[in-house]
C-alpha cells in the first residue's frame, strides 16, 4: 500500500495548486467585477467604426 | 458643422423629435447637425466631440442613450482638485508621472457607457487607460500627471456627460469599502479543506483498512485531516468566534454563539479521538459546516453590492465652493470655510454653510431641508441656512458659521443618528435559536449524565455529549434564515426595492404603522393638475402665453407649456424678453406686452383667502390681468389602492408633510377616518412624531424622500427612502424603493411576513433532521459517515426549500 503515500502527495499537490490559483485570481481582482468583462468582450475595438 | 436652431413649432406637428444623443424628446428646441436632432446644446456638443474623435460607434451599440451634460458646469469648477492636499485625497495612486483615480460616475447606465469610458484615451491622449467596474459604477483611470491635470480630467468627464461624484466623504479620507476579498479566500480554503478531508475519510466511511499494516496509513490520514482543518478553525471560522465573543461581552446570546460552541466541541472530540486512536473524528462535518455557512453569508451580502446606504450630509455637499478674495475667485474646500469668507454660489449650487446674503436678492430652494417645494425669496442681509439651493443668477454670501456648526449639521448630530438599530438578538432566527440552544444543551447534559451515572460508561458519555452538539449544530437554522432572507433580498431588488439587510426585512414584516411624507413620495414629480381661472383667452393669447413660457426653464413654466400642449407655439421672435428669477417674465408681442409670473409681477391683487394651497401663475396682457393658472401637485394615481391595501392588512397610515396644508380635504378620505394628517412639520417634529408612535408600541415604517426626513427615517423601525436613482441617494434609511414602485408597498410587507413564515417552516424541517441525528447521538452510535451524510443533506434540503418557497411567495405577492 506504499503507493498510496505517493498518490496522497500527488493529489494534495494538485489540490493545493488549484487553491493557489483561486487565491491568486481573487488577489488579482478577478472577482471584483463579475459583470463588466462579459460586456467588454462583445464591444468592438476597431479604429474605424 | 452647420447647426440651425428652430423652435418646436417649426417642426412638422405630428413627428416627435427624439434627441440623437440622449434619446429624450426635444421639448424646447431642436438642433440639427448631420441629419440628427438634438434636444440641447450640451447633447450636440458631446456628439460633435465624439464625431471629431471617431467615437460615433457609441450610438451603434445596442441600447445606447447618451447623457445630456450638466448645464450647470462652468470653467474652473474643478480647480480645487489641483490643490495638493485635495489631490492627495482624491487619487488612488500617484508617483508624480502617472496617477490613478477610482471615481464614481453615477450616470453610467448602459454598455455603450462602458465602451465610451474605456475609450477616453481617444478624447485625451494623456489618459493611459480607463477600466470600468459597471456594477459599482466606477471607473479607474490612469493618466500622465504633468500633461493632464486632475481638474481637466474631471472636466473632460463632465463634458461628455459623466460628472464624477466627488464629495466631502472622499476628502475626510473615508474610502469606499472594497469588495470583501477576504470572504472569498475563506470560502475557497474551507471548500478545499472540506473536499480533501472528505476524500481522506472515505476509508473510514467504508470500514476499510482493518488489518494492522494499514494503521500507519490511518495515522497519516488522521494527521492530514487535522492539518487541513486547522486553517478552517483559525481562519475561515474566525468570524463566528469573533461575533460570538462580542455578543457574549455584550451579555446576550446571538446565533453565532451556539455555532462557535458546536464547532469547538466537534473539533475537540475529533482531536481526542485521533490522539487516543478511538476513532477518525468528525473533521469532515466540521469543515463542511463552515463551508456551507460561509457560502450562505456570501450570497446574502452579494445582493447589496451597488446600493449605497448610510450617507450623511457630507455626501450631499460639494467638496469646494467658489470664494471671492479681493475680487478674484478661487475654489476652496468647504472644510476650510471660515466665518467672514465671501462665497459665490451659482445656479443650482448647494449652500454649504449658514451665511448672510450680500447680493440684492436670491431665490433659495429648501426642498432638501424642509421639503417645501417652492423656492423662498431672500433679500440682502437675510440669513440663509445651509442646505438651500440657489435658483437663478449667482449670489454672494458671507459665511456666518463653519460647516460643522451649521443648522443642517446640527440636525444630523441628533441622537437618532448616533444609536445603531442593532437588534441582531431580536431577530426571529436568534429568538428561536435561543430556545433551541437551551433544549439541545439540556439534552446533551441529560445524555451525558445518564451514560455517566446510570450506565457508568464515561467514554460513551463523552462521545454522546459531543455528537449531540454536532448533529444539533444550529447551522441548519442559520442557513434557513440566511438563505430565505438572501433570496428575498434578490426578489426585492428585482422588483426595485432595496432593503439594507436581513434585519430590515424582519422589521418590515412587523410593521403596523406607515407614515408618509408628502413631498415627492406620494406626488408625481413632473406632472400636475393645472387649471386656468379668469376670462377665457382667445387662441392668439394662448399662443402668446405658450410661446412665452416656452422660453423659460422654470418648473412652473414647463408645466404650463405641457398643459398647453395642443396650442402651437409661434415662430415669431419675441422682442424685449426678460425674465426675473422667482418673479416672472415679460416680452413684447408686436405692440402688445405679455407678462407671466407672480401676482405682484403682473400687478394683480392677491385675494385674502389664498392661503397658498397651490401655486398660482398670473397672466397679464397689456397690463390687464387676464387670470391665473392654478397648479396643484398631482398624487400618484395608485395611491388610494395602495392605502386601501395597507388598511386591509391592518396597518395604520399617517401623513406628515413639510408643505403647507394643501389638499387636506382630498387626502383625508384616502387615509381613513382614524388617520392623522399633519402639515407644516419641521424635521424635528417628524422625528418626535415617529418616536411617539413607537412609545405606543407601534412598529413604524416611515416613507420619506429627502435629507429633511433623515432624522425620522433613522428613528423609525424601517426607514424607506423613495428615490429614482438608487446610487445617488439615500440618507440613513433601511430600504430604498423606486418612486413608481411605491404601489407595491403592501406586497413588499406581505412578502416580508411570508419570509418569516418560511423561516419557521424550514426550522421545522431542520428539527426533523435533528431529531433523527439525535436518536443516533444520544445512544452513542453516531458514526462519522452518518454525520457526514446527514449534515449536507439537511443543508441542501433547507436551501432548496427556502429558495422554492420564497420564490413562490414572491410570485404570489408581487405579480405585476
Amino acid at each position: 500500500m506504499s503507493a498510496l503515500y505517493l498518490l496522497i502527495i500527488a493529489s494534495l499537490t494538485v489540490a493545493l495548486g488549484f487553491l493557489g490559483a483561486f487565491i491568486w485570481s481573487v488577489r488579482k481582482g478577478h472577482y471584483d467585477d463579475d459583470y463588466t468583462p462579459s460586456v467588454r468582450i462583445l464591444l468592438d475595438d476597431s479604429e474605424k467604426p | 458643422m452647420i447647426m440651425s436652431i428652430l423652435t418646436a413649432a417649426e417642426a412638422i406637428p405630428d413627428t416627435r423629435h427624439i434627441c440623437y444623443h440622449c434619446g429624450e424628446e426635444c421639448r424646447d428646441e431642436v438642433l440639427h447637425a448631420d441629419d440628427h436632432d438634438f434636444c440641447c446644446e450640451g447633447c450636440a456638443t458631446v456628439y460633435s466631440l465624439l464625431k471629431e474623435r471617431d467615437l460615433c460607434r457609441y450610438y451603434a451599440i445596442g441600447g445606447a442613450q447618451g447623457i445630456s451634460p450638466d448645464a450647470a458646469f462652468y470653467k474652473g469648477k474643478y480647480d480645487h482638485l489641483d490643490q495638493p492636499e485635495v489631490f492627495a485625497k482624491m487619487v488612488e495612486f500617484t508617483d508624480g508621472r502617472l496617477t490613478t483615480v477610482y471615481w464614481y460616475l453615477p450616470k453610467m447606465h448602459c454598455s455603450s457607457c462602458i465602451w465610451l469610458l474605456e475609450h477616453l484615451y481617444r478624447l485625451n491622449p494623456a489618459v493611459r487607460s480607463s477600466v470600468v467596474n459597471f456594477p459599482e459604477k466606477k471607473v479607474r483611470i490612469t493618466f500622465d500627471t504633468p500633461t493632464l491635470h486632475l481638474s481637466e480630467l474631471a472636466a473632460l468627464l463632465t463634458r461628455i456627460g459623466y460628472e464624477p461624484y466627488l464629495s466631502m466623504d472622499d476628502l475626510s479620507g473615508k474610502k469606499a469599502g472594497k469588495w470583501n476579498r477576504a470572504r472569498l479566500y475563506k470560502i475557497g480554503i474551507a471548500g478545499f479543506a472540506f473536499g480533501n478531508i472528505m476524500m481522506l475519510s472515505f476509508p473510514e466511511y467504508f470500514h476499510l483498512g482493518q488489518n494492522t499494516s494499514d494503521q500507519n496509513l490511518r495515522t497519516l490520514f488522521g494527521i492530514l485531516n487535522l492539518a487541513l482543518s486547522l486553517p478552517v478553525l483559525f481562519y475561515c471560522a474566525a468570524d463566528f468566534y469573533k461575533s460570538a465573543w462580542s455578543a457574549l461581552k455584550g451579555r446576550y446570546l446571538n446565533i453565532d454563539a451556539p455555532i462557535a460552541l458546536a464547532l469547538s466541541c466537534v473539533f475537540l472530540i475529533s482531536i481526542y479521538q485521533l490522539v487516543t486512536r478511538t476513532g477518525p473524528g468528525y473533521l469532515d462535518s466540521f469543515a463542511g459546516a463552515v463551508f456551507f455557512m460561509l457560502v450562505g453569508r456570501y450570497f446574502q451580502d452579494k445582493t447589496y453590492a451597488g446600493v449605497s446606504f448610510d450617507r450623511d450630509y457630507k455626501s450631499y455637499f460639494p467638496i469646494a465652493i467658489s470664494v471671492l478674495n479681493d475680487g478674484s475667485e478661487t475654489r476652496k474646500p468647504i472644510t476650510d470655510l471660515r466665518k467672514g469668507d465671501r462665497m459665490l454660489v451659482r445656479n443650482e449650487e448647494l449652500i454649504p454653510a449658514d451665511a448672510v446674503l450680500l447680493s440684492a436678492g436670491a431665490m433659495i430652494d429648501y426642498s432638501f431641508v424642509s421639503g417645501e417645494s417652492q423656492p423662498v425669496e431672500k433679500r440682502k442681509g437675510d440669513t440663509v441656512y445651509a442646505g438651500g439651493k440657489q435658483k437663478g443668477a449667482a449670489i454672494e454670501l458671507e459665511v456666518l458659521r463653519e460647516v460643522s456648526q451649521s443648522y443642517l449639521t446640527q440636525l444630523w448630530n441628533n441622537e437618532a443618528f448616533a444609536t445603531e438599530k442593532d437588534d441582531a438578538d431580536k431577530s426571529l432566527a436568534a429568538r428561536i435559536n435561543r430556545y433551541f440552544s437551551m433544549v439541545v444543551l439540556s439534552i446533551a447534559v441529560i445524555t451525558f449524565t445518564i451514560w455517566f451515572l446510570v450506565f457508568n460508561n464515561p467514554e460513551t458519555a463523552f462521545l454522546a455529549f459531543t455528537t449531540t452538539l454536532l448533529v444539533a449544530c444550529p447551522c441548519a437554522l442559520l442557513l434557513s434564515s440566511t438563505f430565505t432572507n438572501g433570496n428575498l433580498l434578490s426578489v426585492f431588488s428585482r422588483n426595485r426595492f432595496y432593503p439594507k439587510n436581513a434585519s430590515s426585512i424582519e422589521r418590515l414584516a412587523h410593521t403596523d404603522a406607515v407614515v408618509f411624507d408628502k413631498t415627492g413620495t406620494i406626488t408625481l414629480p413632473d406632472d400636475a393638475e393645472i387649471e386656468f381661472t379668469g376670462e377665457p383667452s382667445t387662441h392668439d393669447e394662448l399662443v402668446m402665453i405658450k410661446t412665452l413660457v416656452g422660453q423659460s426653464s422654470h418648473p412652473l413654466s414647463r408645466l404650463i407649456a405641457k398643459h398647453l400642449a395642443d396650442v402651437p407655439a409661434s415662430r415669431r421672435v419675441l422682442t424685449g424678453f426678460s425674465e426675473t428669477s422667482g418673479r416672472g417674465m415679460a416680452a413684447q408681442w408686436g405692440t402688445r406686452i405679455v407678462k407671466v409670473g407672480s401676482a405682484c409681477w403682473v400687478g394683480a391683487t392677491v385675494p385674502e383667502h389664498n392661503s397658498g394651497q397651490s401655486s398660482r401663475v398670473y397672466v397679464a396682457i397689456d397690463e390687464v390681468v387676464k387670470g391665473y393658472f392654478t397648479i396643484r401637485s398631482k398624487y400618484r394615481p395608485e395611491l388610494p389602492e395602495t392605502l386601501a391595501a395597507l388598511h386591509r392588512a391592518g396597518i395604520r397610515t399617517y401623513l406628515l408633510s413639510g408643505d403647507r396644508s394643501a389638499d387636506r380635504n382630498l387626502l383625508a378620505p384616502l387615509f381613513g377616518p382614524e388617520a392623522l394628517l399633519l402639515f407644516n412639520q419641521k424635521p424635528e417634529q417628524k422625528l418626535d412624531f415617529v418616536r411617539e408612535l413607537q412609545r405606543e408600541g407601534r412598529h413604524v415604517l416611515m416613507v420619506g424622500d429627502g435629507l429633511n426626513d433623515a432624522g425620522a427615517l433613522r428613528q423609525s423601525d424601517v426607514g424607506l427612502a423613495v428615490s429614482d436613482d438608487i446610487n445617488n441617494f439615500s440618507p440613513s434609511c433601511d430600504a430604498i424603493v423606486e418612486g413608481n414602485q411605491l404601489s407595491l408597498l403592501p406586497g413588499y410587507i406581505a412578502l416580508a411576513r411570508s419570509g418569516q413564515r418560511i423561516i419557521r417552516q424550514s426550522f421545522t424541517i431542520s428539527l426533523i433532521y435533528n431529531i433523527l441525528g439525535l436518536s443516533f447521538a444520544v445512544t452513542g452510535h453516531l458514526s462519522p459517515v452518518i454525520a457526514a451524510i446527514l449534515m449536507p443533506v439537511s443543508s441542501i434540503t433547507i436551501v432548496a426549500f427556502t429558495t422554492l418557497a420564497s420564490n413562490a411567495a414572491a410570485r404570489r405577492y408581487l405579480k405585476n
